[in-house]
């Protein structure tokens, strides 16, 4: 497997700031992580409101893949690799809140939707028409190896031609998003050592 | 009549997470699915909870959400009829 | 490179038996597992049936011969019992001996403990070590221990299709040769989230699910764990392993249309059986049954079947669905379904998709209704997943 494969782009959220390549692009100073997601929703100034039914975990997929694919021609044959630490657990709590006050039994199916984790990945599909392969990993922290070979693997049988890789991980306001597309062309080789630079 | 129906466009936005809308927006035949609100599958759920939840009203089949969920008129005639809170 | 990935171990536990062999006599029997909900309190006791499997977590705990202070959620208790069988099955006696890896599934972890102590924490400091279990992974890493692997341990959850894609995983870390052997499956326990979550979607059925009949309400959920053991060539010829068949193909791919629904025309499922086709090397009229997803919601039996038109036109082979026998086992279900693909395979036999009386009104297509012996050469899996995260696995004759 001699493939050379490249870090093209990385969008990095934490702390209410949105870093592209490194650099900040967004930042605001309402605390929260709703208020900042609504905010950093309205400077892309798309026409999407389905985001805002979206629960937390999948508003920071959707709004790391949209910063990281924004302007992006291209979209066919991008595949969709993920990762975190806690599952959907921010909403499972929630939903496991509304069953289990016996006199106010309402459990919501709009929350229950999102009590898996693979559900901010199928956001970005929709998003994104990404018909391709998706898989989603559970960790403790981002499996750079495993991913690496993932991305790799796909790139190599040509099941895609990119790859959008991350560790999206959000429970009860504690959040982080590292997310980089793994392509063909560009100048950051696709190693182990330049994927945990982007978690430092 | 009217005050339930400005009622039930409140709720809605609350409940459905419709951040534009205003309770203004929202015309009493508006149609609440495909061009209108564009609301969902889940949505049509949301409001079958939201008939039981507010107003006491028990649907068995998620099929009968079509006919009263077309718009805020008709939601509002069906849970005149039937509700128990 | 040979036909495939080859299987050398199968284990299970399901509502229709506590191991490989007695599933297998229930399903030539025709025998399901579902009934209400017994083995705990939920609201929904007499709305729902389920394919519960009629152990206590104690029986479990004394079968695997835990010590008292354990802390095995159920999902981890029925993971260990399935994956220990698929060892044996295996003959695996030494775990050190190659590099061995798990990859489980579950969507619901410890879900079950924690929703039954979730106030008791704070008054009862005994039941603690529950908390820890609640993860995903947390389960993962309980079976790798009890089994003693030391090796690589991951956990996919991508819901319905999640036992596909640990298994699709696991032949990929084969074939790249980072692992000689990889012990792939999933586990799911019954629990009051995922039952109160899924009536809220309103897809439960009050009776007995009907896959691809024209009056099917729903779905019944099901708890299940299974397990293949996946071996390369090279440790498959030098220790003159049995292999029970052979995965030769899988593919997947997103439907990309919504959360929870299938689109109208089964686009992901169509482009997740076409790429386990192109992988196989084989055409569709290879395929001579099919182990459908089929759960009996009115959404994907028919998103499901236009899929498989498109793909077979006029010639669909053989299908049914199991999910009437064990129930909708979530993230075991594919890994359940997957043991029972080999089963058709071993025994060349077609399983009956019960209670079916009616043909949907959208087609032609008929499931086969009967357990039927027939020449069977390679079967396909599907398994679709919440987030439209499509999967399909062939298996092939050993």
């Amino acid at each position: 497997m001699n493939e050379k494969y490249y870090i093209t782009r990385s969008v990095i959220i934490q702390d209410n700031t949105i870093f592209l390549n490194g650099k900040m692009l967004f930042t605001t100073s309402v605390s929260g992580f709703l208020p900042f997601a609504k905010q950093a929703f309205q400077n892309l100034q798309i026409d999407y409101p389905k985001f805002y039914k979206m629960d937390a975990l999948s508003k920071l997929a959707f709004l790391s893949a949209e910063y990281l694919l924004q302007n992006k021609a291209q979209k066919e044959d991008i595949a969709l690799v993920l990762a975190n630490a806690s599952g959907s657990l921010d909403t499972d709590v929630k939903h496991q809140k509304s069953i289990q006050d016996k006199d106010h039994f309402y459990p919501s199916p709009a929350t229950f939707v999102y009590t898996l984790a693979n559900i901010c990945a199928g956001e970005i599909a929709i998003r994104h028409q990404l018909q391709t392969e998706q898989a989603f990993f559970v960790f403790d922290r981002y499996p750079s190896d495993l991913m690496k070979n993932y991305a790799d693997y796909l790139l190599d049988s040509q099941k895609a031609t990119q790859v959008v890789c991350g560790w999206v991980e959000y429970f009860q306001e504690k959040y982080k998003a590292v997310l980089y597309l793994v392509g063909q062309v560009g100048e950051t080789a696709h190693t182990e050592t330049h994927i945990n630079e982007l978690f430092k | 009549m009217a005050t339930l129906k400005e009622e039930l466009k409140g709720k809605i936005i609350s409940v459905l997470n419709l951040e534009d809308i205003d309770v203004a927006d929202i015309q009493d035949s508006d149609p609440l699915f495909g061009d209108g609100l564009g609301l969902d599958s889940i949505d049509a759920l949301e409001l079958i909870v939201l008939l039981d939840k507010e107003y006491g009203i028990k649907l068995s089949d998620p099929k009968q959400g079509k006919a009263i969920f077309q718009s805020i008129q008709t939601m509002a005639d069906y849970i005149e009829a039937n509700r128990t809170k | 490179m040979a036909s495939g990935v080859a299987i050398t171990g199968i284990g299970m536990i399901s509502s229709i038996g506590k191991n490989v062999e007695e599933n297998l006599q229930s399903l030539l029997a025709e025998r399901h597992g579902i009934s209400r909900v017994e083995n705990f309190h939920t609201r929904q006791k007499e709305t729902i049936m389920v394919g519960e499997i009629k152990l206590s977590n104690a029986a479990l705990i004394r079968q695997l011969s835990l010590p008292e202070d354990n802390n095995f959620t159920r999902t981890a208790l029925l993971g260990a019992c399935a994956a220990k069988e698929a060892l044996a099955s295996a003959n695996i006696q030494d775990m050190q001996a190659y590099r061995t890896g798990l990859i489980s599934s579950t969507s619901v972890g410890g879900m079950d403990f924690t929703e039954r102590h979730f106030y008791a924490y704070l008054e009862d400091s005994t039941l603690h070590k529950y908390i820890t279990s609640h993860d995903a992974g947390d389960s993962s890493h309980k079976i790798a221990a009890y089994l003693g692997l030391q090796g690589l341990v991951t956990t996919i959850s991508t819901a319905c299709s999640s036992a596909a894609n640990a298994i699709m995983l696991g032949a990929r870390m084969i074939r790249s040769g980072k692992l000689d052997r990889a012990i792939v499956g999933g586990t799911d326990a019954l629990s009051k989230f995922t039952i109160n979550g899924f009536n809220t979607l309103m897809i439960l059925s009050d009776t007995y699910c009907q896959p691809f009949d024209q009056n099917r309400k729903g779905l019944n959920l099901g708890e299940a764990a299974a397990y293949l053991v996946l071996e390369s060539d090279e440790l498959v010829k030098k220790d003159n392993k049995k292999v029970l068949a052979y995965l030769s193909g899988y593919g997947n791919a997103n439907d990309a249309f919504h959360q929870t629904a299938s689109s109208e025309d089964g686009e992901g499922a169509f482009l997740a059986m076409q790429k386990a086709f192109r992988m196989a090397g084989l055409a569709p009229q290879d395929i001579d049954y099919i182990n459908v997803h089929g759960t009996a919601t009115p959404n994907n039996d028919l998103s499901e079947g236009r899929a498989m038109m498109r793909l077979f036109g006029n010639q669909v082979p053989e299908f049914s669905s199991t999910k009437a026998f064990t129930g909708h086992t979530l993230a075991a279900a594919a890994a359940i379904e997957a043991v029972y693909s080999i089963l058709a395979l071993q025994y060349q036999t077609v399983f009956a998709n019960l209670h079916f009386a009616t043909p949907m009104e959208e087609f032609q297509l008929q499931p086969q209704t009967k357990t039927k012996r027939q020449a069977i050469q390679h079967v396909l899996s599907n398994s679709f997943g919440f987030g439209g995260n499509c999967s399909t696995l062939i298996f092939s004759k050993a």
